[in-house]
């Protein structure tokens, strides 16, 4: 019952993803040159938004429907490994012009060759997975 | 009467939602999500996908917690649904409406807008990624491969990381955003013109 429910939000955060056109390679191209406001815009409200509905449903102790309140564990701080890995995915995200949400939704789509890329995000998955140890946490 | 009504409905939401509609309808995702016990986060079925494949075997790691991961899974067939969805009935009049700008620099790179979309709705560069080009799979699998590997070493993509990260006020965050731009700027400004220009 409860897996109906994501469902039909994932089928509404595809939705707003085609409708936003946040799933398009070329508006996120747009955006690493600065030449629209478009996808700005988009997160802004996202977080701006985002962030006050949080923080009332903090305060006010809101319930969720397994009856706990909203938490949020913290990562560890390191510098370093936020930066890097940042910089990895921003790699990656430029140049396939789609972070994972997307890729599913444009997979909805018909564009096929975004199976190429989800390949290719499990490989890399699985690549830290075995390199992990090595790197800074 | 009623009908007439329905229609009009899909009409209105299949024009392009302004970016202000859009970033209130993630923000309501996010609500709901959080609301429903879970954290937004995409990334984490990349390393659920190894867990089927076997990848547990390997590595302690690649374990998945399953009954508390099945919601991901079942939420990203959702969105791709939610693609099925808006290409069949909500697909908006034109193409996405880019800057002239970006047209004009991505025509000197030989890719016409939005024609260099098989699908015409200036959603993915079909001229550069398709199956006949060996240099186009070999660099969405590139692309794909760092997609995958950056968000699980930075342990959230832009769902965990841009919306639900920021939108808890979190520092570790904001710099793996900032990490996300610079990666992006550094690929779109400095390497991207070595490929494709």
């Amino acid at each position: 019952m409860k897996n109906i429910a994501f469902f039909a939000v994932g089928i509404f955060f595809g939705i707003t993803m085609t409708k936003s056109e946040a799933i398009s390679w070329f508006r996120i191209h747009e955006m690493f040159r600065f030449e629209s406001f478009h996808m700005y815009g988009i997160i802004g409200t996202a977080v701006v938004l985002g962030a006050i509905i949080l923080q009332v449903m903090k305060r006010t102790k809101m319930k969720t429907w397994n009856g706990n309140v909203v938490e949020y564990t913290p990562m560890p701080f390191n510098l370093a490994r936020h930066l890097i890995s940042g910089t990895i995915f921003g790699l990656g995200w430029a140049l396939v012009g789609c972070c994972p949400g997307p890729m599913y939704v444009l997979v909805g789509h018909g564009y096929w060759i975004i199976l190429v890329v989800i390949a290719g995000a499990v490989l890399g998955t699985f690549s830290y997975g075995l390199v992990k140890h090595k790197l800074p946490h | 009467m009623e009908t007439t009504l329905t229609l009009g409905f899909v009409e209105l939401i299949s024009q392009p939602w302004h970016w202000s509609v859009s970033g209130a309808a993630i923000a309501l995702t996010l609500f709901l999500l959080t609301w429903m016990g879970r954290s937004f986060g995409v990334s984490m079925t990349f390393k659920d996908t190894c867990g089927l494949f076997g990848a547990e075997k390997i590595n302690d790691f690649f374990k998945v917690d399953w009954p508390n991961e099945t919601w991901r899974m079942v939420f990203v067939f959702g969105g791709l649904a939610g693609g099925v969805i808006a290409g069949l009935y909500l697909r908006s009049p034109e193409a996405a409406a880019i800057s002239q700008s970006t047209i004009s620099h991505l025509a000197d790179w030989g890719l016409s807008y939005p024609e260099g979309d098989s699908k015409g709705l200036g959603f993915v560069p079909t001229d550069f990624f398709n199956f006949s080009s060996v240099k186009g799979i070999i660099l969405a699998l590139l692309g794909g491969f760092l997609v995958g590997f950056g968000a699980r070493y930075a342990d959230g993509c832009t769902s965990g990381h841009a919306i639900t990260g920021l939108s808890h006020l979190q520092v570790s965050s904001l710099i793996t955003v900032i990490g996300f731009f610079i990666g992006g700027l550094v690929m779109t400004h400095l390497l991207m013109p070595l490929m494709f220009g």
